[in-house]
């Protein structure tokens, strides 16, 4: 499906992150967003509630993270596209409802501008701290996915990537900005409606009454309904059955979890997005995602200088975590360096995979700023040591 | 043939047998509820429960509607996202007092004081029952819980007047006693428009009732009997709960003010003129 | 070096902030160049001094921040010291005459002033002063287009102000163009 021309500002526009991210959810056919004021986010709501009176949406400012992120549940099954907004502190008070999604299988989208943290930290500076509690914020197992856009243009693009992967798998999905990114302004184009694809939700074409709600007929993800439509639907966040029922045994609990995990895990190859350059041939492969990620090609180009090989991964997305594609490169050979804006999370990820056979090798840093590249460059030339 | 329950269309009957104790006032509630909803005039597909978590919540698992069982204490905000999305759906919320007015307090003022339109009726049994019986904020000083084994000594909340002054625009109490007058009340709840709330004290025999020597269903219920009085349009102020004191029942408020989306197209229509249409919901 | 760091600083109020959206956006959407524009937040960044800085280059902008700017817009005294410092041994210093004294530029900088909040009050609106500033730096560095700067100007201002506007990014041009 094409987006609706309506939410579609097309042109050349001088966009910060947070605004850009805003025209993504217009295009990308969200018409629901509850949030609750919090910097760096704030003008992604901002934005939002001017400019969705006009094309038909409905954004309430909620007494609070929790319910925003709650609402927006409520909003889906009645049929809509919808979203919440916050960073680090929002963030952690939404991670119950990122469990509830999780487990009605509720296709929504958590955006969080990330800033220093723990706790209130560095409201107007950024950070990539929050990349674990995005995976494994609430309890229980379930799985989700994670986009890091590194520009304004991304943030406008990867809006309604996570919009059409959140319909798709019935997942939350995360879209993990950056201060940095959030509130940097660059040139965005916006193209044609029709240029853009639209994932739609898939209905039941089950009559009222023959309706299972988590029937899978041996794909991954069920069809959908809304309330109003005749199929008097139960939804629980307790462990269920196809019908929604609760169901309080072993045996209901591993096919639930199973199939929630595992929907995203079987189909991460298809999910994950990554953008290469020069790995070939590389010696060590510079992983990095968001604002690190430009700041780290800065810092490649200062080692390629020096005849170093040195490929770049950029993770677009986060979660899933490219497994197969970094086992690919550990078995070739290649060292690895991970620069990140926390002391190492997503870096915890590429030793998990690496297995300790290259040399993989962190570059923290507790956020506030971007990295030096200069200290990128002497983690790369001490991997090739 | 075996006479059919009038209610029985409305029950998702392959879930019966419920969880809830014998003697619990949760059957009378859902009966009432259902009595309710079929003599108004609202199509019964466009009628959506949510609960919250706890003994009342697991109503909605009970109503053959559409149905909701969301987070501890989260109820209204996921109905009002729920209703606002689709402003054509009845939204109905049921559920605890604990659930309702502890963890989920601060959802219940906010969506009063929006007016949001949807009703909420409160099964209020003193008590958290689900996780054995701990003290909520409606549990009168002295009552004893598993968390106040020497007796409650916190203020509770009158919650007639709690909804009453955050804004809602009809407020009843009854017993589980007073089945007649709660189905007529549930009925002009939700035939409201705006933010209606009901609230049913409602015998917990198992936990409350044992811990506080009140007797079984059956003695609670008499209790309810002799001790309520019905003074409706009473003063909210007036109507706070005392430990095994007099129970004041009646609709206390029915009023008229501008729900949150009348509000809301009225100002947007102002401000942005003919080029708005109003918003009747996202599809 | 194809990139080139530029400060746009002055008083709350002013308008910066604004000078520096029209300076990346005539770079960027109607020359085609790369421009990146951060500025500071919060609490620290509603004192006396005030900064938008953006970076205009040839090819994408890795690293967002400015560190030491080739070009100094100072609208306000206390800009002019706080900024200075930073800034390149040859760097080149836009500043309004009348509200900022240039003391302690080094040998290699260029120095360039307009009397815009004079020119704007004669053109009836003293808060378009920072128009004014965007015209004369237009014409100062040649970094963008004037047709260019026009456009970002008309695209940046309220509707139906941008006779108003134009007017005083003409006259600031001008005056620039005059000087050098």
């Amino acid at each position: 499906m094409k987006a609706d021309p309506k939410g579609v500002m097309t042109g050349a526009h001088f966009l910060d992150g947070d605004h850009a991210c805003c025209e993504g959810a217009l295009a990308a056919g969200c018409r629901f967003v509850a949030g609750y004021p919090i910097t760096p986010s704030t003008e992604v709501v901002e934005r939002i509630a001017a400019r969705f009176p006009a094309v038909g949406g409905m954004f309430i400012q909620m007494e609070d993270e929790i319910a925003s992120s709650i609402a927006i549940q409520g909003a889906v099954w009645a049929g809509a596209k919808a979203m919440t907004v916050t960073s680090g502190p929002g963030f952690s008070l939404m991670m119950e409802h990122i469990g509830l999604a999780a487990m009605l299988e509720t296709p929504c989208v958590f955006v969080n501008v990330q800033r220093g943290g723990p706790s209130t930290g560095l409201p107007t500076l950024p950070g990539q701290a929050d990349m674990m509690q995005a995976r494994w914020g609430s309890h229980g197992d379930y799985e989700v996915i994670a986009f890091c856009p590194n520009s304004p243009q991304e943030c406008f693009d990867l809006t309604i990537e996570a919009f059409n992967m959140a319909e798709i798998y019935r997942v939350p999905v995360m879209l993990m900005l950056d201060e940095c990114v959030g509130h940097m302004t660059e040139k965005v184009v916006i193209p044609e409606a029709d240029a853009i694809e639209i994932a739609e939700r898939r209905f039941t074409g089950a009559k009222p009454g023959e309706y299972l709600p988590y029937e899978t007929n041996g794909n991954w993800v069920p069809p959908m309904v809304k309330a109003g439509d005749g199929h008097y639907f139960h939804m629980t966040g307790l462990t269920h059955d196809e019908r929604g029922y609760p169901v309080m045994n072993a045996e209901a609990q591993e096919k639930c979890v199973h199939r929630i995990v595992n929907k995203i895990r079987e189909n991460a190859d298809a999910i994950v997005r990554l953008r290469e350059a020069e790995i070939e041939d590389a010696d060590v492969v510079v992983v990095s995602y968001g604002i690190t990620s430009r700041v780290a090609l800065k810092a490649i180009s200062m080692a390629q200088a020096e005849g170093i090989k040195v490929g770049h991964m950029r993770l677009v997305t986060a979660w899933p975590f490219p497994e197969n594609r970094i086992r690919r490169l550990a078995d070739q050979g290649k060292a690895f360096v991970m620069p990140e804006l926390n002391y190492g999370q997503m870096y915890l990820e590429l030793e998990r995979v690496v297995q300790g056979r290259t040399r993989s090798l962190l570059v923290p840093h507790g956020g506030g700023t971007v990295h030096d590249p200069e200290v990128i460059y002497r983690k790369i030339k001490e991997a090739v040591q | 043939m075996e006479p059919k329950n009038p209610v029985v269309d409305y029950l998702r009957m392959d879930r019966i047998p419920h969880i809830w104790c014998p003697g619990c006032g949760l059957g009378t509630v859902v009966n009432c509820f259902v009595r309710a909803i079929k003599t108004c005039d609202i199509p019964r597909d466009l009628i959506s429960v949510v609960s919250g978590i706890g003994c009342t919540g697991r109503m909605a698992g009970y109503l053959k509607l559409d149905s909701f069982h969301t987070t501890h204490g989260r109820p209204i905000p996921f109905a009002t996202g729920l209703k606002l999305a689709n402003p054509k759906l009845k939204v109905i919320v049921c559920s605890g007092d604990g659930d309702l007015f502890s963890i989920g307090g601060n959802h219940f003022i906010h969506a009063a004081r929006r007016n949001t339109d949807m009703t909420i009726i409160c099964v209020n049994n003193f008590t958290y029952g689900m996780t054995g019986g701990q003290v909520t904020p409606t549990t009168p000083i002295e009552a004893i819980a598993s968390t106040t084994p020497y007796g409650n000594t916190e203020e509770p909340f009158n919650l007639s007047h709690l909804a009453e002054s955050a804004g809602a625009v009809y407020v009843a109490r009854w017993t589980t006693f007073h089945v007649r007058q709660l189905i007529k009340s549930i009925k002009e709840a939700v035939q409201k428009s705006g933010f209606s709330f009901v609230e049913i004290i409602s015998p917990c025999p198992t936990l409350y009732g044992r811990r506080n020597k009140l007797g079984d269903g059956l003695e609670m219920m008499r209790a309810f009997k002799e001790k309520s009085t019905v003074r409706n349009g009473a003063d909210t102020r007036e109507v706070g709960l005392d430990f095994k004191g007099g129970i004041v029942c009646g609709k206390f408020i029915d009023r008229e003010r501008p729900t949150y989306l009348e509000r809301y197209n009225e100002r947007m229509t102002a401000r942005l003129g003919a080029s708005y249409k109003p918003y009747e919901g996202v599809l | 070096m194809s990139a080139t760091e530029i400060k746009f600083s002055g008083f709350g109020g002013q308008g910066v902030i604004l000078a520096g959206i029209i300076f990346g956006r005539a770079a960027s959407i109607y020359d085609n160049k790369f421009a990146t524009l951060t500025q500071s937040f919060g609490p620290e960044a509603r004192g006396s001094a005030c900064s938008a800085q953006l970076i205009v280059s040839e090819d994408q902008v890795l690293y967002p921040y400015v560190t030491r700017p080739q070009i100094l817009m100072a609208m306000s005294q206390e800009a002019f010291n706080k900024f200075l410092p930073e800034t390149t041994d040859d760097a080149t210093v836009i500043i309004e005459e009348e509200l900022v004294k240039a003391t302690g530029l080094k040998p290699g900088m260029k120095l360039y002033g307009i009397p815009a909040t004079r020119i704007a009050e004669e053109l009836g609106r003293k808060m378009i002063l920072n128009i004014v500033m965007v015209g004369f730096f237009t014409a100062v560095t040649g970094l963008v287009g004037y047709e260019s700067a026009r456009e970002a100007v008309k695209d940046s201002v309220p509707q139906g102000t941008e006779v108003m506007n134009l007017k005083a990014f003409d006259r600031g041009y001008q005056y620039g163009k005059e000087l050098k």
